[in-house]
């Protein structure tokens, strides 16, 4: 017994030492995975954002073909960087729908006359209601809604351009 | 050339570590005892050598020199001189610097100023801590090197988190880094007990001295902490077991319970095993809180620098020296033999029962710190927040304090049950008292840990005075008085958290200047908002006028803009009185020309940290009266009579 227990500190750490090991060489996951994944999108009608786009409403999503859900503003620069992603993303027929979070509307013109529009719609959210709303806590974040109004996926961050493939993907499988 | 001669005299400091580790293996086991007697000028050096690596570090912080990568990473030369001097150490490479400093300045103490062991055992403590000196001068030249040089300075540097740009880093790091690491002496004690199989009365003797530093130093690092993290975060809150907090506190919770068993050792010559167990895990705490916090492999407020490969080359030293002193522990210790035995009623049991209560806190701590890894290795990913902790360790901890209460009330050996209750009889009066008002006044209004809470407090107040109990209060030694002082900290902080969580009010509005606000008995006139520039920050300030009853003190809490790099931090604006503190956060502007205010009244909240402080205070006697005492016994070596201390302990 008393050896045993001699023993155990021992066994107990290099537990502990396997543990730390896992913990630091397992490629990091990183990825939250959203609560609102399965959920129907919460209801909304902003108005109009942009001088040559129309407004938005939750509605609008219900059309039987999965779309994108971008929250953007003019003036976050991880949003400028995400631009060309988005206009690939609309070449390759995908129809995307924005929020721009606490805008005003000349800059957000401004912003899509820099950076390209790549956007059908798109909603104003003055106080980040809908965003909070959509569990976004910050910008830029992407949703793949499919046809049936219901979240699909959540990407938080900018769309890089590898992970446009992968966004692609998720749009087919909320078909 | 100040960078060149730190990055020598680091290299110097290691070659001498292996050359103090070759040299007292070879004359401890090659059977060349002659070579012992290099191994304390060996280690004496080395710790110069560490002292000197570090001065140039500082030296290059203070001249701003930004062709040295660190200094361009971490500092900025329009900053205050405290910060360039404290930036020194807040950065990973600085703090590594610092470990080894200290750890060469620890060993450079113990070659000179340790008398008591006996040569061989003084040799072999020597050479386990050449030993593991080694393994962090080889994590700091070869993957983490603080004197590295840019080919091309930039203009001005990137400035210091401005969390930490506070006279708080000044004290904080360095004083928890010297009870960390200070511990790395307790490890290499046991080390060199094992290893010359010396485990007995005289071996606890030499080593308590560097065990109560240690642990006297760590208490008001923690303490500084945690009141950092009350003012400088704004959040009102003192502790938040957070995963770089909890690596603070496992040590100390293993260091504790160590000065508790030590002390059975060294009178009593029991608990043998035990003692050099605890010794073991006290400075394994330390490098695993270090590893947890400097890999990043757990998530946590205090966002260090995170490289995976420093983490795996600190896996390795924890794997190699933890590893291996337990190893060594399982070896040996079977051949130590047997400790004095004890009756059931004594101090001796309840000296135990100290030691496995703060084991099984910091056990739960561990498991609670390490949870989120667990399940991460299954794929889930979780959080434990203060709600285990509190739930889980608060009753342990309750339950420790009882303990506290009786244990210096009951004899060494051998004790009547019913004679220690007698002795207890007026702090349980007392008890009974409080308990009795508190449900009258408080009844429903406070939850149950606080509660007992402060019921425990005060019982144990009054029964850790009680060893002074018809004393000749001149003639009683001076460790008795440091167990009493640090015992009756313990009750005061206790009572501090209880109070807070009690009985703190909390406000939240958004007001206008002009605005009167009244919360807690206070009445707080909110006039104006005005803007502010610092050495290297701007403020926006609310000037407010805070009273109660009848005159007002101006306070001025500020939201703070710092550039470089852009980050705004809250300086809360507290104001301390006899019975608790004011504490307001000034908060964004909202709609309106509103703002948001955050106000906090907090009845005696600062007992908290007055207890950490009478805690470490009270270490400190024992430390001063323990080491006369020796003194003292060198000039009367006739009345040298181990029963006395046992007695009067």
């Amino acid at each position: 017994m008393r050896k045993l227990l001699i023993w155990l500190p021992l066994v107990l750490f290099l537990a502990f030492v396997g543990l730390f090991a896992t913990g630091l060489f397992k490629p990091d996951d990183r990825v939250i995975h959203s609560r609102l994944v399965g959920q129907p999108l919460p209801a909304f009608t902003l108005p109009a954002a942009a001088s040559d786009r129309p407004a938005l409403a939750s509605a609008q999503f219900v059309t039987g073909k999965p779309r994108l859900l971008n929250i953007f503003a003019s003036w976050c620069v991880p949003c400028a960087a995400e631009a060309p992603q988005l206009m690939a993303l609309k070449q390759a027929g995908v129809e995307i729908d924005a929020i721009a979070i606490r805008d005003a509307r000349p800059d957000v013109d401004g912003f899509l006359q820099r950076y390209g529009n790549p956007y059908a719609r798109i909603g104003l959210d003055a106080r980040s209601a809908v965003q909070m709303a959509l569990g976004s806590s910050g910008v830029p974040e992407t949703f793949v809604i499919d046809g049936k109004g219901r979240i699909a996926y959540q990407h938080i961050g900018d769309i890089r351009a590898d992970d446009v493939p992968m966004i692609l993907d998720r749009l087919k499988d909320a078909q | 050339m100040i960078a060149e001669i730190g990055l020598a005299a680091l290299w110097f400091a290691a070659a001498l570590a292996l050359l103090q580790l070759v040299l007292a293996f070879a004359g401890l086991k090659g059977g060349k005892p002659e070579l012992l007697g290099a191994v304390r000028p060996a280690a004496v050096t080395q710790g110069i050598l560490t002292a000197i690596a570090f001065a140039a570090l500082i030296t290059l912080f203070m001249r701003s020199d930004m062709s040295v990568l660190l200094v361009a990473t971490n500092s900025h030369s329009m900053k205050p001189w405290l910060y360039k001097f404290a930036g020194t150490w807040g950065n990973h490479e600085g703090s590594m610097l610092l470990w080894v400093t200290v750890m060469g300045v620890a060993g450079a103490a113990v070659a000179l100023f340790e008398r008591a062991l006996k040569r061989d055992a003084h040799m072999a403590t020597l050479g386990g801590q050449a030993a593991i000196s080694l393994g962090f001068y080889a994590f700091l030249l070869f993957s983490s090197n603080p004197f590295a040089r840019i080919a091309q300075p930039p203009a001005d540097g990137q400035g210091l988190n401005p969390l930490l740009q506070d006279p708080g880093l000044a004290f904080h790091p360095p004083t928890l880094y010297l009870g960390y690491v200070g511990l790395s002496v307790a490890f290499s004690f046991a080390i060199g007990a094992l290893l010359t199989r010396q485990v007995d009365a005289a071996f606890a003797r030499a080593m308590r001295p560097w065990v109560l530093a240690a642990w006297v130093l760590l208490t008001l690092g923690i303490t500084a902490g945690s009141y950092w993290a009350y003012y400088e975060l704004g959040w009102g809150g003192w502790w938040f077991w957070d995963p770089v907090e909890n690596a603070s506190l496992m040590p100390w919770l293993a260091a504790t319970a160590l000065l508790h068993s030590v002390t059975v050792l060294a009178t009593r010559d029991a608990l043998r095993a035990w003692t050099i167990m605890l010794a073991v895990v006290a400075f394994s705490m330390s490098m695993v809180g270090t590893f947890l916090v400097r890999s990043g492999i757990l998530t946590s407020v205090h966002a260090f620098a995170v490289d995976p490969q420093r983490g795996s080359f600190i896996l390795a030293l924890l794997a190699l020296y933890i590893g291996g002193a337990l190893a060594l522990f399982g070896w040996r210790i079977g051949s130590v033999r047997e400790g004095a035995p004890f009756e059931l009623v004594s101090r001796e049991t309840m000296l135990v029962v100290n030691n496995l209560l703060l084991t099984v806190i910091l056990g739960l701590v561990l498991i609670g710190t390490l949870y989120p890894l667990m399940t991460e290795a299954f794929g889930h990913k979780v959080s434990v927040g203060a709600p285990y902790f509190d739930r889980i360790a608060g009753p342990i901890a309750l339950a420790l304090m009882v303990a506290m209460a009786a244990g210096p009330l009951t004899r060494w050996r051998k004790d009547k049950a019913g004679v220690v209750g007698k002795r207890l009889l007026v702090p349980l009066a007392i008890a009974f008292v409080v308990s009795i008002s508190l449900s009258l006044f408080a009844w429903g209004r406070i939850g149950i840990l606080p509660f007992l809470g402060l019921v425990i407090a005060v019982a144990v107040g009054v029964a850790s005075l009680a060893p002074l109990w018809k004393r000749k209060l001149l003639r009683t030694p001076l460790f008795t008085y440091g167990m009493v002082v640090a015992h009756l900290g313990c009750a005061v902080s206790l009572a501090g958290m209880a109070c807070d969580s009690a009985f703190t009010v909390e406000k939240l509005v958004a007001a206008r200047p002009g605005d009167m606000i009244q919360t807690a008995g206070w009445s707080i006139r909110f006039r104006q908002i005005t803007p502010i520039a610092g050495d290297n920050w701007t403020a926006l300030q609310a000037d407010m006028d805070a009273g109660r009853g009848g005159s007002s003190v101006v306070i001025r809490p500020q939201s703070r803009f710092f550039a470089s790099p852009p980050t705004t931090t809250s300086e809360a604006a507290l104001l301390t009185r006899w019975d608790g503190q004011l504490y307001v956060v000034l908060g964004e502007e909202v709609e309106g020309g509103r703002w948001q205010l955050r106000i906090w009244w907090k009845p005696f909240v600062t007992l908290i940290w007055l207890g950490g402080i009478m805690i470490a205070l009270g270490g400190a006697l024992a430390l001063v009266g323990r080491e006369r005492r020796g003194w003292v016994m060198k000039w009367r070596p006739h009345n040298h009579n181990m029963t006395t201390e046992g007695v009067e302990a």
